[in-house]
């Protein structure tokens, strides 16, 4: 469970979030906002990159804030980004390898562990393919199995499926959708695309200009009327 | 249980221990080189050449620090020179001072030059690209402005051992008990180069490699992956400053006496310039600029040419490299040979079917 109370964070007279309050209990939960809503930044926030003025985070029960940002994966924090950042010159077993050698898990367990993740995101290139070849599909999936290697708590998923046509999201989802159960990890995921969120992700918090304005059941939340007004604009035009 | 099955499955084919057939093809390469250059090369050629040769040795272990540092984190270092005259002069202190055995000279050398190389280093962590190259430039100037007030030991006294012999000789720098003579120091500098080089390999295909390239990829990245960002990039300078101190104490004992004027600050730019064209991605990259900085202007000279005639070679290289070859020569060459190759098999099959036919 993470609960963030009260985030705000100011970049000079930018505020991309403005006293967020939310609390994600377990499984996929989504993360949507139309663009500029500081969703982002939130991640970021989590991941250590940007300090807020005020609020805290507890997941687990620990202050996730107090943290050095490169101790936050060793404790089990892992995200994906928007633009994808697959290591191009690695192969897909260092890729994943590389994450795990950086977390908590042993030595003894590393090739079954990377092995494990590769065969868990449904990779079909051999673990020895440098990542440079692969197309945007597979760098995804070498991206998810980074996050999911080695016991991870909580996964951060920045926008996975951009880019990706219909069927290739497809697969995607039935991969997110199983993290919480197979990897036992809180996801969080962050997109643009409701067929993806609604597949995935039991509950879902909408962010708007750094407010949480609805949260709850994905199907309740999409119906929202508050929702929809952020996302469409102008009441007129609803 | 039935994903265990595929585990093992996937796992057959991916011994970490199970030699590459790339690794195999290097290995036998480069026994071949090392042995044809250790054995054979020495005995053809003139004292110039073994000279000029074992410099080419030496700066290629220089370049294979400054490979590292660019071609594997992505920090652009125009200090390299200057770690490499620090070297020299530690090296060179610690050979007057002491009689320790020469192949621990060369490891304490390496250490202390590990040291203050890594202090070079420190501003990566605040600033990258363009900045830190000019900051590192800084530090340069300032240790070759350092250097020329001080100049390099020569057998004198106290911290600086330096002595004002206005006439005479100075005493020389020595060289390992085994190898004091021009080929065996050079058989000696291709050993201790090979075992830098594979120290490089070592680094690279470990754990410091693949948080290498996570950092060289993206930082953001590395820091969410785990990697502690300023813990690697000063592990990168540490090795690079070690394994160009090792070069400096290798230069001191093959020219037996240093000279401030041979380490201006411009040596470092060239040197970067001259790394981008050997290649550095690859570590055959520093090989090739090890050859080209030293042979080429060995080669003018013995032409007749000035060698600085190289540097404008260097800058039109660069050029070259970077429109046509951004992996550099070590890259290019056997692309280019291997395409030569087709192309003459190719015309040489299209005019032999008759005759082979009538056969």
């Amino acid at each position: 469970m993470i609960e963030i109370a009260d985030l705000t964070v100011r970049f000079g007279g930018v505020i991309p979030l403005d006293g967020m309050s939310v609390t994600f209990e377990s499984g996929t939960c989504g993360l949507i906002g139309p663009n500029g809503a500081g969703k982002t930044t939130f991640f970021n926030v989590l991941s250590g990159f940007v300090k807020p003025a005020t609020g805290s985070v507890r997941a687990f029960g620990e202050n996730l804030l107090a943290m050095p940002h490169f101790r936050r994966s060793r404790w089990g924090l892992r995200r994906t980004f928007q633009t994808e950042q697959a290591i191009e010159e690695l192969s897909v077993y260092e890729n994943v390898a590389m994450v795990h050698e950086h977390s908590k898990q042993g030595r003894s367990t590393r090739r079954s562990d990377v092995l494990g993740a590769i065969e868990f995101v449904g990779l079909q290139a051999g673990p020895e393919t440098k990542v440079g070849t692969l197309g945007a599909r597979d760098r995804r999936l070498v991206e998810v199995a980074r996050a999911v290697v080695g016991k991870p708590r909580l996964v951060l998923l920045d926008e996975p499926a951009a880019g990706l046509p219909d069927e290739e999201t497809a697969h995607l989802a039935g991969v997110i959708r199983q993290i919480p159960e197979h990897m036992g990890a809180l996801v969080i995921l962050v997109d643009h695309d409701m067929s993806l969120v609604s597949a995935c992700c039991g509950v879902t918090a909408v962010l708007d200009f750094g407010v949480v304005i609805a949260s709850g059941p994905t199907a309740d939340v999409l119906r929202d009327e508050k929702v929809m007004r952020a996302y469409l604009g102008t009441e007129e035009i609803v | 249980m039935e994903a265990g099955g595929v585990v093992t499955r996937l796992g057959s084919s991916l011994g970490p221990t199970r030699l590459r057939r790339g690794d195999v093809v290097n290995v036998v390469v480069i026994t071949a080189g090392v042995l044809f250059v250790v054995l054979a090369l020495p005995g053809m050629l003139s004292p110039y050449w073994i000279l000029t040769a074992t410099s080419a040795v030496i700066y290629s272990v220089v370049a294979l620090g400054l490979g590292l540092l660019v071609g594997r984190v992505g920090m652009i270092s125009l200090g390299q020179g200057a770690v490499l005259a620090l070297g020299g002069w530690v090296g060179a202190r610690l050979m007057f001072a002491t009689s320790l055995p020469y192949p621990i000279i060369l490891v304490l050398t390496g250490l202390m030059t590990m040291v203050l190389g890594t202090m070079i280093g420190l501003p990566a962590l605040r600033v990258s690209g363009l900045y830190l190259a000019l900051v590192t430039l800084m530090l340069a100037g300032a240790i070759t402005v350092v250097l020329l007030d001080t100049n390099f030991p020569n057998g004198g006294h106290g911290f600086i051992g330096y002595n004002d012999i206005s006439t005479g000789t100075p005493p020389s720098i020595r060289r390992p008990s085994i190898a004091t003579s021009d080929p065996s120091f050079f058989r000696y500098t291709v050993i201790v180069a090979l075992l830098m080089f594979l120290l490089a390999l070592w680094h690279i295909r470990g754990k410091p490699g693949r948080a290498w390239a996570a950092i060289r990829q993206s930082e953001p990245a590395a820091l969410a992956a785990g990697v502690n960002v300023t813990v690697y990039k000063m592990w990168a300078f540490a090795l690079a400053s070690f394994v160009t101190g090792v070069a400096g104490a290798l230069l001191a004992s093959s020219s037996h006496l240093l000279y401030s004027y041979q380490f201006p600050t411009s040596q470092s730019i060239v040197l970067f310039a001259v790394v981008l064209m050997g290649g550095i991605y690859t570590l055959w990259g520093a090989v090739v600029a090890g050859v080209l900085l030293q042979i080429l202007p060995g080669a003018f000279t013995v032409w007749g040419i000035s060698s600085d005639w190289a540097t404008i070679l260097f800058g039109v290289g660069v050029l070259q490299v970077l429109t046509t070859a951004p992996a550099g020569i070590a890259h290019q060459l056997p692309r280019d040979l291997a395409k030569l190759g087709r192309l003459i098999f190719g015309l040489a099959k299209r005019l032999t079917p008759a005759g082979g036919r009538a056969r």
